[in-house]
């Protein structure tokens, strides 16, 4: 937990973006461990894919693109100050009239979260009752984060990959982009250099595995911690790593940007899907009672069939977004060569 | 009263260090980074009041148990912050992804600048 305070704050005072952001992925770390303490396997599961791994690598490439040194301006605010400092003190001043921590009789845990913990294991049938609550009493919940996953990774898509049309006329506005300045040159693809061969030959035995360990994370997700939104992020690890260490070329010849259109909008169908079929075969939205003849069968199909579209829409989202972000550095670094020549 | 809260403490401090990120530094990258803070705070937050002290996680487990029910801590702030991490990620791109366009349009990612700029023109 000091561990914690201390990382946040080394990050509100180190000037170099690039170190922030490690010391992001840090605090994201400690948080995954955090959690896992107070229970939340699943949580921590995600918190370590996502905060320490997907989160990182996005920040890394937007700095790729924006340079990573902050205005050497050190600077004392004092109205955010103050607004922090009264809001803090409303919070704690709060604090007192909250609950004890770890208390059994706590409000939270005498609304709706007995019937869960005590029926979902008849009703639904999977140990997991994360997944259970999940995909089956919240299913509409999940559905529209599903939803927010598609509309942002579409929204990057729609903001990045639009090439500039108005050449000429921005050329006083636009500053190119100084090579120096950034520190790195534009391009990311040319990261996966021919020539580094321990990266190559331990990704190449790494990925496998990290493939079929997400598809273990999903499929098993009804069992032990795990489910759709960790699969996605592990298998977009998996390829952003491939793209890393070759090149984007050779990942786009694996997955292409197509492809991932497609399986973006095929994870949200399949989940929506899942629901109209179960109105058609004469249940509610989304009621997977009514898929097999079994209740609980029912419920299982039922949670896999939604799991899957979950992990498909968030693995494309993210695959988009990289592709998105990389994408642009070499747009920018094809224009400076043409510039140059 | 000393260890009861102790969380929600960690909590507060770390919303209060993300606030004050995001208000005041002008660079955008380090309000984006402000702004996991802040999320990831609020998690820590909801994380907390889910827990049930000498509880396990909520996965049930088969077999015969030596002790009679084991208590599961409490699945549904589980199940709200798994999905909120994934949808802030997202979210989290989509910001990073202005960030860039800016700084292709303006050649800055200083908010202050930015608005001299706009001042100057």
């Amino acid at each position: 937990m000091l561990l914690l305070i201390a990382g946040t704050m080394s990050v509100l005072f180190v000037r170099n973006l690039f170190v922030a952001t490690m010391l992001l992925g840090i605090v994201s770390f400690t948080m995954a461990l955090i959690f896992i303490s107070l229970d939340a396997v699943d949580v921590a599961f995600t918190e370590a894919a996502v905060g320490a791994g997907i989160s990182t690598v996005l920040y890394i490439g937007t700095l790729a693109l924006v340079g990573s040194q902050e205005k050497d301006k050190p600077k004392f605010a004092a109205g955010p100050m103050v607004i922090c400092l009264v809001v803090g003190a409303v919070l704690y001043y709060a604090t007192y009239e909250m609950p004890r921590f770890g208390e059994p009789n706590n409000p939270v845990h005498t609304h709706v979260a007995p019937r869960y913990v005590n029926d979902s294991p008849t009703e639904i049938g999977v140990p997991n009752m994360v997944t259970s609550v999940l995909a089956s009493y919240r299913g509409y919940d999940t559905f529209g984060e599903t939803t927010v996953i598609f509309a942002a990774g579409i929204g990057v898509l729609l903001i990045l990959r639009q090439r500039r049309r108005r050449k000429n006329e921005d050329d006083e506005t636009d500053v190119p982009l100084d090579k120096g300045k950034t520190g790195q040159s534009g391009s990311l693809s040319g990261l996966g250099s021919q020539h580094d061969l321990v990266p190559h030959v331990i990704a190449k035995l790494l990925i496998p595995f990290i493939f079929v360990f997400a598809l273990y994370v999903q499929y098993h997700g009804d069992y032990g911690p795990g489910g759709g939104f960790q699969e996605g992020e592990i298998f977009a690890a998996g390829i952003i790593l491939y793209a890393l260490v070759f090149s984007l070329d050779y990942a786009r010849s694996v997955v292409s940007e197509k492809a991932i259109l497609f399986l973006i909008s095929a994870g949200v169908l399949l989940y929506g899907g899942v629901g109209i079929a179960s109105m058609m075969l004469g249940g509610n939205f989304l009621d997977y009672n009514v898929l097999a003849s079994d209740p609980v069968a029912g419920q299982h199909l039922g949670i896999l069939l939604v799991e899957l579209g979950v992990g498909i829409t968030v693995t494309a989202a993210m695959l988009a977004i990289f592709y998105a972000f990389v994408g642009r550095a070499d747009l920018i670094a094809a224009k400076a060569e043409q510039e140059e020549n | 009263m000393s260890f009861g809260f102790f969380n929600y403490w960690v909590f507060i401090i770390l919303l209060m260090i993300g606030l004050y990120t995001v208000m005041s530094r002008s660079n955008l990258v380090k309000k984006m980074i402000g702004l996991s803070l802040f999320q990831i705070s609020v998690f820590l937050f909801y994380i907390s009041m889910g827990k049930i002290s000498g509880g396990t996680a909520p996965i049930v487990v088969d077999g015969p148990l030596d002790t009679a029910a084991p208590i599961y801590s409490n699945p549904l702030p589980h199940v709200l912050i798994l999905t909120a991490i994934v949808v802030g990620i997202a979210t989290t791109a989509l910001g990073l992804s202005l960030v860039v366009r800016i700084r292709e349009s303006f050649g800055t990612i200083d908010e202050e600048e930015i608005l001299e700029m706009k001042d100057g023109a």
